[in-house]
């Protein structure tokens, strides 16, 4: 049996060189028939089979993956957790993911090294700032924490900024103080330890090669490289994958696959305290705890399922850091990869029930799937154990392109590499 | 044994070596005053002055020495100058030495000997591969207020400054047929045979001086010092035309397309910048970046004095510095033979421990004095700041002051494996190897596994020739040099030694041990890419170049596989770390991307202008005078132009010109309203829709003569409105025969309102008649100024008076601006800007960005007159989605205070009155509001559920944020003259 | 990248701005069938392979290109104008 983490377990561990540890989730082969298949071991996938099992006591339940646990997208962003949107279709979701990462630590008792250090957006103009404004307000209209900060206060709290010689001047900026960041791969190592205590079934290296449906269309379960599984529901939960593992089942999807890098630099003492991020150039940056800054900027722009970025991107981004922050052209930046999204048409995510009886669909993450993990786990995992979807979570059914009800926080149209 | 004199103890030898004694270098270290050598890296200038000891580790903070002398060196990590171009994280090993140089270590307090936070190594037992996720838990809120900040300041490595960079960084373009990357043995055989052929090369190499291995071990070719040989090279390629050599150059990035970047170092002095970054596109690519050794972690392997064998024979061969006087070599192959050599040649005496059983001393040691241990290994080591002494497991204790360590050698397979493609494990050499090419490239000598010096150069003479022929030249005649290597003796492997895992470093830097990587193993996160991310090996600034290879084989053990089996993680750019400032270039801070100005720019500026930015225009916001502020100079501007006439530059706005028979077809499909029967002479307002419904953008466009039509656009949307036309042109409708051209740069556009304008413009045309008859409200002329000079007028209105623009040829808008101020001086003209425009447009109900945000719909904006249900046109079928016909969607509409007079702020959500202020009543916001001068309140324009049904209610406009909860009541947004009959009369 | 531009030759990628698969057929401009139209503007197969993707040489000659690509490589195997795809019907 698995034990609780601990101090007292540390402590205990120490003084036997730390052989007592045992593995943080089983290793099971896959059983015949399972009540739902998750395909998709990321963050996603392994919180849906968490609140299936704790919030609906559905435990009969098996997550497929691929590859290994936790090494799609949830291991390769750049770690924030924010709830600051505009549109109430969006909002109402996020405010109900931010409320449940409080407190998510202890509920899993893992340490996720959440960091509610506030995000800050930056706007360059006065009618940005009364954009800004607008999404503030419906921010506090939800219950969640909105302020506007002059460009004062900004000066004084982040002193990488230098706002003197910028192209574009800083006049005023939306700080979200719960915002944040936290350890990514804590997250999918965390819901997979605590759904596996839960008895969740979590198969990694099994790759799903089929979705078989019955001749009504039901979904009657999966092939994989592990042989096939019986089920009567499949979640997909393979953001990045979404429309290739989709077509299995014969959807078509409003979604294109997309490609975004991420930076990190060399490891530095403290210098910057928040998550801070600023439109003029898509840029957004912030600190790790070991250090490193960790930054991004838009979309490489073409559709990719490559996972490698190229230099344009990777140029713009470096100019978009020395547009603000021109102290960082003497650190080093020490890597840089790419994760592949999908982007969907509206630039909000999907969680849905399908036109396949039994196929639940969970994707179009876009470049911001990484905040949403406990809450689009809390609403799939309800959409999938009620076959409706959950009231928070409703505006982001995939019949609104069909209803003329899209989600556009930035107005751009179905275009997804400008969302 | 003999007494020694200093200088036969002294680590910097009297001779030899390729640093130049002649130019002795001042440094600091930690405050200390040094000497170097032109020649030295601060590394080697550091063990010449017998400093060892160089960082201390990022988790526990032991002491830690200079381990290598390559980019694989995890502790000598400095922070380099002072002010604002202090740099921290530098490795010694890469800095060349230059007079003056200020170097301190980091990551430790108050000093490098006595580090206070050393004391958390006595904790170490307790700080295991993620302990971190077991606790700090509880009580919750002490993450961000005690865990965190105190995780934080022990964490990270240099301090960095948060001035702005002062240093120039430049960037360019380079092409070539052949990029050799690597000049060592094989990168300089393939440069050389290639340029020889008159192929465009570039050779680059990340060092100062060409010869890679060859400047470090003491090989030769042809039978003379392998440097003679490479200095004889670098002369031929410096006279060859077509070749480009580039030292100090590091090859970052392998990008699609056979693209790669590159970052060229510069002596700031001489050069202005301090880097250069190239994007080189290369027909093909030659890599010969070499191998870089590997350890052999036992346990206390950390100790400073513990270095790979490679660099004590280059720190002894090519910078004269002897690592120690007493050495143990420890080794699982034969370059144990080759340090011994070196070291007991130096006067260094030597004992050999060799893993291997059946290790036998080449014939090349006899005659010195090296003791050998066969078939040992090191199971500890004893020093404080200093290894002093090794313990064999057979118990034997060895004294020294330097232990090199040889473990074999890892290829440089990483711009390789950055393309996509997948290096294998070769069995046979104990080590990853380049796998099949995705891109035009290939690996040569050691970093394609073949280590000796004579394959090194059959591969690069290879490569040559596969790039000649590829491109259909001669293929010249080769004539290879014979080098005399060591026979290649094959190694065993020999991954860690086993004993206190807890005490066997992998990684250095980050202080990952065996131990961590088996107790990775134990908790099941046992994928190469678990165990990087749960113990961090890997993630260090060397990106597992030193300990990576060792840390996945004490994995594929402990899962009883083999390292093949087990796999690599992925290797990602840079290869070394590169200054974000390098990449950027030039465009940073105010040149980070470009601005554009209008032509009335100066002249605004020179009558007193405060600029706003709008996109990557500036324009002018108001023309305030002395003593005003900016909002009393937008009022002043809004009440002199309402009442007498101003003159505002509206260049910016968006131009195309459209010609064509199809013209009016297009513009049928483009715009939401028919368009078939304007007249020539006429201008139309039009909308212009989303194919998904949504409004893109509006504006006018006026017929000019038959089949031609001049189209304008708001500011912010030209771009993407002229895009969508020469798609709807190119790719949708082929067959229309028109034809687009962006002309806004090419025209000043000047709008001339209020009631005196035509007075004014009659004043500059006197010959044209203006009246209200002859020129009516949408009317359109094309006149000459004198001396020919084209002049468009339009009579149209944003500000609601009587009002028209003006457009001429760019260069001429300032002197037209003079000219209407001139002659309307007894009419009271003024220029206005921005700002006044924006309080007119309100008051007078027009939509501008606030609104067109790209979720409206026509029928939010009341506009839904403007669909025409007479023909097709871009977004009619989805703008009748259920969603967006929805009569319940906010509606445009006008807000003025209930009473009072209280500000209304844009951003503030529209709620009914009596409700909670919570998102369940919330039913639209304030899209733009303003003070107006002309009706002495604030006014404000909004988006309301079912707002047209709702005239004459009270709802609440809050703004949380700004602390405003303001009574409003809802009115028609046509504030001003709703009639029209101002701007029509 | 380097796209090959029909007019321009071979050029960086960023000249280029991108648009997306150029497969999709616009419905016939009287056509009212709100299915077909939401299919043709939000629906995407989305492969994983070489798709016809159309970008403008912004940057450049402003043409509208069709690129044969590999999305799952980005290797790119040839173009052509928009103009000259629209009028050869669908490749």
């Amino acid at each position: 049996m698995m034990s609780q983490y601990s101090v007292f377990q540390l402590l205990r561990e120490t003084l036997r060189g730390h052989t007592g540890w045992r593995p943080a989730w089983r290793d099971p082969a896959p059983k015949q028939r399972y009540d739902v298949v998750i395909v998709g071991g990321g963050g996603h996938g392994l919180a849906t089979a968490y609140y299936l099992a704790k919030e609906h006591g559905i435990t009969n339940v098996a997550v497929v993956e691929k590859g290994y646990l936790g090494g799609g997208n949830v291991g390769r962003n750049t770690t924030i957790v924010r709830a600051n949107y505009m549109l109430p279709g969006n909002q109402r979701f996020y405010s109900k993911s931010l409320a449940l990462w409080e407190g998510l630590e202890q509920e899993l008792n893992f340490n996720l090294m959440m960091s509610q250090r506030g995000v800050l957006n930056l706007a360059h103009t006065d009618g940005q700032v009364d954009m800004f404004a607008r999404r503030a307000n419906a921010m506090r209209l939800h219950g969640d924490d909105a302020e506007i900060w002059s460009p004062e206060k900004i000066a004084a709290e982040v002193p990488m900024l230098d706002l003197d010689s910028a192209r574009f001047p800083v006049r005023g900026g939306l700080m979200h103080k719960r915002g944040g960041t936290a350890r990514h791969d804590g997250v999918a190592w965390g819901y997979a330890r605590a759904a596996d205590r839960l008895g969740v079934d979590i198969i990694q290296n099994c790759e799903v090669t089929a979705i078989e449906r019955d001749p009504q269309g039901r979904i009657t379960g999966v092939d994989t490289t592990k042989g096939r599984i019986k089920t009567g529901k499949v979640g997909l939960a393979v953001a990045g994958h979404t429309s290739q593992v989709a077509q299995m089942a014969g959807l078509r999807l409003p979604i294109e696959t997309h490609l975004l890098q991420a930076f990190v630099t060399e490891g530095l003492k403290p210098i910057l305290d928040q998550v801070v991020t600023f439109a003029a150039g898509h840029f957004y940056i912030s600190q790790s705890d070991k250090g490193g800054l960790v930054f991004g900027s838009s979309l490489d722009g073409y559709n990719s399922y490559t996972a490698r970025g190229n230099l344009p991107m990777v140029e713009h981004t470096a100019e978009a850091a020395m547009s603000l922050m021109p102290c960082i052209g003497r650190l080093r930046l020490l890597r840089h990869w790419g994760g592949v999204m999908d982007m969907t048409m509206d630039g909000s995510p999907i969680i849905s029930t399908t036109h396949v009886p039994g196929l639940y669909l969970n994707g179009g993450w876009c470049y911001g799937g990484f905040k949403a993990t406990p809450g689009s786990g809390w609403c799939f995992a309800h959409t999938i154990a009620r076959d409706q979807p959950h009231p928070i979570g409703a505006d982001l059914r995939l019949d609104r392109f069909m209803t003329g009800r899209e989600l556009d926080e930035a107005g751009t149209g179905a275009q997804p590499n400008l969302h | 044994m003999r007494d020694l004199s200093d200088t036969e103890t002294a680590p910097r030898l009297t001779q030899g070596g390729r640093i130049d004694r002649s130019r002795p270098l001042t440094f600091t270290f930690d405050g200390r005053t040094l000497t170097g050598f032109a020649g030295d890296t601060l590394a080697s200038a550091l063990l010449a002055n017998g400093i060892h000891l160089a960082g201390r580790s990022f988790k526990v903070h032991r002491p830690r020495g200079l381990v290598g002398h390559r980019e694989n060196e995890p502790n000598a990590l400095m922070r380099l100058g002072t002010g604002d171009r202090l740099t921290p994280n530098l490795p010694a090993t890469l800095v060349e030495l230059t007079d003056g140089l200020v170097a301190e270590s980091q990551n430790r307090w108050p000093s490098l000997k006595y580090d206070l936070q050393a004391a958390s190594g006595l904790l170490k037992p307790m700080f295991p591969a993620g302990f971190y996720y077991k606790t700090f838990m509880w009580p919750a809120a002490f993450w961000e207020k005690l865990y965190e900040p105190a995780i934080r300041r022990a964490a990270g490595l240099g301090r960095a400054t948060t001035a702005p960079d002062p240093d120039r960084y430049e960037r360019g373009f380079k092409h070539c047929d052949l990029l050799v990357v690597g000049a060592g043995p094989a990168g300089l055989t393939a440069a050389l045979w290639a340029g020889r052929a008159g192929l465009h090369v570039i050779l680059a190499d990340q060092d100062s001086e060409l010869g890679g291995s060859l400047l470090t071990e003491r090989s030769t070719i042809d039978g003379e010092p392998a440097s003679l040989w490479v200095d004889r090279v670098a002369g031929e390629l410096a006279r060859l035309d077509t070749v480009e050599v580039m030292p100090r150059t590091s090859v970052f990035g392998y990008y699609d397309h056979n693209i790669l970047g590159a970052v060229e170092r510069l002596p700031t002095a001489e050069h202005g910048a301090r880097e250069r970054y190239w994007r080189i596109e290369a027909g093909r690519v030659t890599l010969a970046a070499g191998a870089l050794e590997r350890p052999i972690p036992f346990p206390d392997n950390d100790r400073p004095g513990i270095m790979l064998a490679s660099a004590v024979r280059a720190y002894l061969n090519r910078w004269a510095v002897r690592t120690g006087t007493r050495a143990v070599v420890f080794a699982n192959n034969d370059d144990g033979f080759s340090t011994a050599r070196d070291l007991s040649q130096a006067g260094i005496a030597v004992t050999l421990v060799d893993s291997r059983a059946d290790a036998e001393l080449p014939r090349a040691l006899t005659g010195l004095e090296v003791t050998l241990h066969r078939g040992r290994t090191i199971v500890g080591s004893k020093g404080r700041h200093r290894v002093s002494a090794v313990t064999l497991d057979d118990g034997t204790r060895l004294p020294c002051d330097l232990v090199a360590v040889a473990g074999g050698w890892n290829p440089v397979v990483n711009l390789h494996s950055q393309t996509g493609a997948r290096p294998r494990w070769d069995s046979i050499r104990d080590c990853f190897v380049p796998g099949q090419p995705r891109q035009n490239e290939s690996s040569v000598g050691a970093c394609a596994g073949r280590f000796t010096t004579a394959e090194a150069i059959q591969d690069g003479a290879h490569a040559a020739v596969e790039a000649i022929r590829a491109l259909g030249k001669p293929v010249p005649e080769l004539d290879l040099p014979v080098p005399e290597d060591p026979p290649a003796g094959r190694g065993e492997a020999l991954w860690y030694v086993g004993g206190r895992d807890s005490h066997t470093f992998l990684d250095p830097q980050h202080d990952v041990t065996v131990a961590d990587v088996k107790l990775a193993h134990r908790e099941g996160y046992r994928s190469v890419e678990h165990m990087k991310r749960y113990t961090t090996l890997g993630m260090a600034t060397d990106q597992g170049r030193f300990g990576n290879v060792n840390g996945m084989a004490v994995m594929a053990e402990a899962r009883g596989l083999s390292v093949a089996e087990v796999g690599t993680t992925t290797f990602r750019p840079p290869y070394t770390p590169v200054s974000v400032g390098a990449l950027a270039g030039r465009k940073r801070q105010r040149t980070f991307m470009p601005l554009r100005r209008s032509p009335l720019h100066d002249w605004a500026a020179d009558r007193g202008a405060i600029f706003a930015e709008a996109g990557l225009w500036q324009r002018s916001r108001a023309f305030p005078q002395a003593g005003e502020s900016l909002r009393e100079a937008a009022f002043r501007e809004t009440t002199q132009t309402r009442t007498h006439v101003g003159i505002c530059d509206v260049s910016t706005l968006g131009k195309i010109d459209i010609q064509g028979p199809d013209a009016p077809e297009l513009l049928n499909r483009v715009y939401t309203n028919g368009w078939k029967r304007l007249a020539v002479g006429r201008a139309r307002y039009g909308l212009m829709l989303r194919e998904d419904g949504h409004v893109m953008d509006d504006g006018t466009t006026s017929c000019l003569a038959e089949g031609h039509y001049h189209m304008t656009t708001t500011t912010g949307q030209a771009p993407k409105v002229m895009s969508h036309l020469e798609w709807c042109l190119q790719a949708l409708w082929p067959e229309l025969d028109v034809q687009v051209q962006s002309v806004t740069d090419q025209w000043a556009g000047l709008a001339v309102a209020g009631p005196n304008s035509r007075a004014l413009l009659q004043r500059l045309l006197p010959g044209v008649d203006l009246s209200n008859a002859a020129f009516p409200f949408m009317g359109v002329g094309r006149y000459a100024l004198a001396g020919g000079v084209p002049l468009r007028l339009f009579r149209i209105s944003f500000s609601g008076e009587l009002a028209y623009e003006v457009n001429v040829p760019a260069d001429y808008g300032p002197a037209l601006a003079d000219k209407l101020l001139e002659l309307g001086e007894d009419l009271g003209a003024i220029p206005y800007g921005l700002e006044a425009l924006d309080v007119m447009r309100i008051e007078k109900g027009h939509v501008t960005a606030g609104e067109l945000d790209g979720r409206t719909t026509a029928a939010d904006l009341g506009m839904a007159g403007l669909m025409s249900s007479k023909k097709d046109f871009i977004g009619r079928v989805l703008a009748q989605r259920p969603g967006m016909a929805d009569p319940s969607r906010p509606r445009l509409v006008g807000l003025q205070c209930a009473d009072g007079d209280e500000r209304i702020r844009a951003g503030s959500h529209l709620l009914p009155t009596g409700t909670q202020t919570t998102i369940d009543f919330d039913e639209g916001w304030v899209s733009s509001a303003t003070w107006s001068p002309t009706f002495g309140r604030h006014i404000a324009l909004g988006f309301l559920k079912n707002g047209g049904e709702r005239m004459g209610e009270v709802v609440r406009a809050v703004d949380l944020v700004r602390g405003h909860d303001v009574q409003v009541e809802v009115v028609s947004p046509h504030f001003y003259d709703p009639e029209g009959t101002r701007q029509r009369g | 990248m380097r796209i090959p531009c029909p007019v321009c030759g071979a050029r960086p990628s960023e000249e280029f701005t991108y648009r997306g698969d150029a497969r999709p057929v616009r419905p016939p401009m009287d056509s009212s069938d709100q299915g077909a139209w939401v299919d043709y503007l939000f629906f995407r197969d989305d492969e994983r392979g070489r798709i016809k993707e159309q970008w403008q040489h912004t940057g450049g000659c402003r043409a509208w290109i069709v690129v044969d690509r590999d999305t799952a490589t980005h290797a790119v195997h040839g173009s052509e104008l928009a103009r000259d795809a629209a009028e050869g019907g669908q490749a």
